[in-house]
């Protein structure tokens, strides 16, 4: 008795009363979950709800400390991805793990059952079947170093499914993906649903759960916090759903249900003063300009080429793109981390190439980190010197080149309060800080000390709603105030939440500006496609 | 209470990935172990050796006792001190903003040589605080001074600074040899060496010992070098830079300077330890003479883990086994290379605990990340290149 052979009433996957623990933390508390067959369960949470545990433990990549698995009805003991793939649990990661050098026929090959020779034309065959079955097309020769995110997201998903795999995970699958990639995965699981798959479908993203999933479960600290039946997503007004999940997110307790509130009385205050802000920009001054500049990449991300682009006073420029396409390399041009080879980088109208980073800043010009444990913090100092790691030397926190701790430590203890930085202390070492309230700090660092241009990189990556929400009711805040601020991000829906215009960034090149407004989302998605589709006929 | 469970589960995700942090006493108390057990394994493991060789490892233990404290031995430890600590301090300073500088014996003997050369001609002739003063200055510099290439080629083309600072010792070594049996050697001897500094105008004893002022000297740097690191904006810069070079680029620190910076320092601070030791100690430098003070010192530097206080009983620990040794090594008939073997043995039991700490994940090292880096990076690129 095969599974494949008595499609069998028996679910998919059946998680009974996982737990696992790490050092000072319950990532997964007694979780129990089940998927059919020929369903898309969507896996709901924030920042460190225990997802991404589950999903290892589902995968094989971690075992867990109590708890049992079964997968068709019969119990199994995962031990190793290869455990996994042979029980038929396909994983895409949320990070690409294909080799870029190979073709794709070769990355398929990689995963396959290895032989002495390798089965190209059998490979070949399946790999169509495959395509066709989804409704794709793919080039078995392309390198897929080449080819578009969404695609290599593809190969991917075969790649899971190479092996006859009835159960499909995907870990944040569409951060990556352009709006348009996103449709075409929507696309892609209706019909791998209809085959049969089991889908189990992780996102912190309300409208996506709510748009793919049949089912929907939320986790909330470690803990199963409540999930929504097909009948209540069917039934249910959109409202009342988001509501509901909100609650589950958050939770009914006081801390929670205050955070619900102020995010909503947030999002209502976004709203009102959305129709302003584009207007209040029209008449700013340029404070920043860049005009056809050029620089180098780094390592595999590429660098930018010829971007010209304005912020003025009291307006947020959004930059759009996928992520590696020349985000960092405009950042650290515009910051002075960067040489700028080409073209001039102007402040307040003065070209400012030739200055260094510190001589930037002291005229006003911040830049918040992307990468903020890598580059923005250094772990072992305290929270408050990591404050005030960009004066390091400059009076009155430094007379004679002797820190003046006391005065440091007030003026610090001033700024944690200003921007609700939890921490235990001043002298706590900022590595141990949670990722919201390091992102607290940098803004902290940032935004202290007048301000007037500020680039934002990625400024919610990774937080939870509520730090989201602060954070962008900072950033609009700051603009409110004068100052200029740019967003570089990934996040389409924040920049429609935030700029009044924005800028779509694709391999290297600024490819337009679109305006704020109902069609902006399909302009500037067609923007990012129009030109990685060129560079895939050529 | 609310707020920082919130806070705890917002952290979780990172957890995951990181070793949960220890409370502060138990990581200093983890601190204290990892600093003193390489040492005491050492010992203990040095008098196994010393059983397996048919010697008494009490009586050896003893006489190193009394040769390096009691019958006036701690005299000879305090003087041994100087050159040692100056030393260390050199090295704290780059290790600290992530730097390998590994060319210590090129600018020690070159400091020494200058000294012994132009020592007594100088000192006999001129106002002795004046002539003080310009060996002291020329040996610094020429210390700082052969730190430059090194720290210019890694400011502008982050060339690994092991592979620069080691060549350049060995040219620092080769022209100090050059130097003593050249134009500083003795016309008198037949030996190559160089002359002899008059008795009496070699560094003053503090009031009735036979210790010269170097190790005073020497524990004054300590506190001058322990106030830069932690109180001066040059301290944090080191520590920013030695933390995290992204991070020191990221928040505006000149990196070029202070990767000069700490190279000049630290060679200045080895030229300094080679004249308190040339004026304090030896009076003369003969060809191809290298005390190797160096290589014995570093293990240390990383067992005080980088702290210029701490560094000081560790340095007194090895002082008074050095001073000691000798005389144990000549009673129980071994030679004095067994010391050696002893700073050996602390060196391999650094290396087992460091071992066992990555594998229990206790997040603690000898090394910083940045000088772990640099010491792979080679290493690294060989392995890409096969």
């Amino acid at each position: 008795m095969t599974p494949k052979e008595s499609p069998s009433r028996a679910p998919a996957i059946e998680l009974i009363s996982i737990t696992k623990r790490f050092p000072g933390v319950l990532a997964n508390d007694r979780v129990s979950l089940t998927v059919q067959h020929g369903e898309v369960l969507c896996l709901l949470g924030e920042n460190g709800a225990g997802k991404s545990t589950l999903i290892s433990i589902l995968s094989g990549m971690l075992r867990p400390d109590n708890g049992s698995i079964r997968v068709d009805g019969a119990e199994v003991s995962i031990r190793s991805p290869r455990d996994a793939l042979r029980l038929g649990v396909g994983t895409v990661y949320q990070h690409s793990t294909l080799i870029p050098a190979l073709s794709v026929l070769e990355n398929l090959l990689l995963g396959a059952r290895s032989g002495l020779m390798l089965d190209r034309d059998g490979a070949r065959k399946r790999l169509a079947e495959m395509a066709g079955m989804l409704g794709i097309e793919v080039d078995p020769e392309a390198r897929t170093g080449d080819l578009a995110l969404g695609r290599q997201q593809q190969v991917e998903i075969i790649s899971a499914l190479w092996r006859g795999s009835r159960v499909l995970v995907l870990d944040e699958p569409t951060s990556m993906l352009t709006p348009q990639g996103v449709e075409e995965l929507q696309k892609v699981l209706r019909r791998l649903k209809e085959q049969g798959t089991a889908i189990v479908f992780i996102t912190h993203k309300l409208h996506e759960a709510l748009a793919i999933g049949d089912r929907v479960t939320i986790l909330r600290r470690g803990r199963l916090a409540g999930a929504l039946s097909p009948e209540q997503l069917g039934t249910w007004s959109v409202e009342d759903l988001r509501a509901a999940i909100v609650r589950l997110m958050f939770g009914e307790d006081t801390a929670g249900v205050a955070g619900a509130a102020e995010l909503s009385a947030d999002l209502a205050k976004v709203e009102q003063e959305h129709s302003g802000l584009s207007t209040a920009a029209l008449d700013g001054t340029t404070f920043l300009e860049l005009k056809s500049v050029s620089a180098k990449g780094e390592g595999t991300e590429p660098g930018i080429e010829a971007v010209s682009l304005q912020v003025r006073a009291g307006e947020i420029l959004g930059v759009a793109g996928i992520d590696g396409n020349g985000q960092r390399a405009l950042a650290e041009a515009i910051a002075g981390q960067r040489r700028v080879t080409a073209g001039t980088v102007e402040l307040f109208g003065v070209a400012v190439n030739r200055m260094s980073v510190s001589a930037r800043q002291r005229l006003g010009l911040r830049y918040m980190t992307d990468d903020r444990l890598g580059e923005g913090i250094v772990r072992n100092l305290g929270v408050a010197l990591n404050m005030f790691l960009k004066r390091i030397g400059e009076p009155p926190f430094w007379k004679w080149g002797r820190i003046d701790r006391r005065r440091i430590n007030a003026e610090a203890s001033a700024m944690v309060k200003a921007f609700d930085i939890r921490t235990p202390g001043l002298d706590t070492r900022a590595g141990t800080l949670s990722g919201g309230n390091t992102q607290k700090l940098l803004l902290a660092r940032e935004l202290s000390f007048d301000p007037k241009v500020v680039v934002f990189h990625k400024p919610t990556y990774g937080l939870d709603l509520k730090t989201t929400e602060h954070v962008r009711a900072v950033i609009r805040d700051l603009v409110h105030k004068g100052a200029a601020a740019m967003v570089i991000s990934t996040d389409l829906d924040e920049l429609i939440e935030l700029c009044g215009r924005i800028a779509v960034l694709s391999r290297g090149r600024l490819v337009g500006v679109v305006d704020n407004g109902p069609n902006a989302v399909d302009q500037i998605g067609s923007l990012m496609i129009g030109t990685s589709k060129e560079l895939e006929v050529a | 209470m609310a707020l920082e469970a919130e806070a705890t589960v917002d952290a979780s995700l990172e957890t995951v990935l990181r070793p949960a942090e220890a409370a502060p006493l138990v990581r200093w108390w983890r601190t204290v172990v990892r600093s003193v057990a390489p040492v005491i394994l050492a010992l203990i493991a040095g008098g196994l050796l010393l059983l397996v060789l048919g010697r008494n490892p009490v009586r050896f233990y003893v006489a190193v006792w009394q040769g390096g404290i009691e019958l006036g031995g701690w005299q000879n430890s305090l003087v041994l001190m100087a050159p040692l600590l100056l030393i260390a301090l050199g090295l704290i300073i780059v290790f600290r903003a992530g730097i390998w500088n590994l060319g210590y014996d090129g600018q020690y003997l070159l400091g020494a040589a200058l000294v012994a050369g132009f020592g007594p001609s100088i000192l006999p002739n001129w106002p002795t605080p004046i002539a003080y003063a310009v060996l002291f200055l020329m040996a610094g510099c020429a210390g700082a001074l052969w730190t430059v290439i090194p720290a210019l080629l890694k400011a502008w083309y982050e060339t690994n600074e092991i592979i620069t600072t080691l060549m350049m010792s060995f040219i620092g070594v080769g022209v100090a040899n050059i130097l003593v049996k050249g134009p500083f050697q003795d016309p008198t001897v037949n030996i190559p060496q160089t002359r002899t500094i008059p008795f009496n105008k070699m560094l003053p004893d503090v009031g009735g010992t036979r210790v010269d002022i170097g190790v005073l000297i020497a524990l004054a740097a300590v506190l001058v070098v322990h106030y830069m690191l932690t109180r001066t904006s040059f301290g944090l810069k080191l520590a920013v830079l030695g933390a995290n070079q992204r991070t020191a680029r990221h928040v505006g620190i000149n990196l070029r300077q202070v990767i000069l910076r700490a190279f000049l320092w630290s060679g200045f601070l080895i030229g300094l330890a080679a004249v308190v030791d040339i004026l304090g100690l030896w009076a003369y430098v003969r060809a191809n003479w290298n005390p190797g003070y160096g290589d014995t010192v570093i293990p240390f530097v990383f067992l005080a883990r980088l702290n210029p206080l701490v560094i000081v009983p560790f340095v007194v620990f090895y002082a008074v086994l050095s001073t000691g040794g000798d005389l144990a090594a000549q009673q129980a008939n071994l030679p004095t290379d067994f010391l050696l073997v002893l700073v050996a043995l602390i060196l391999l039991f650094m290396t087992v605990i460091e071992y066992l700490g990555r594998r229990r994940d206790l997040g603690q090292s000898y090394l910083t990340p940045a000088l772990r880096d640099a010491l792979r990076r080679p290493l690294v690129r060989r392995r890409s290149a096969q």
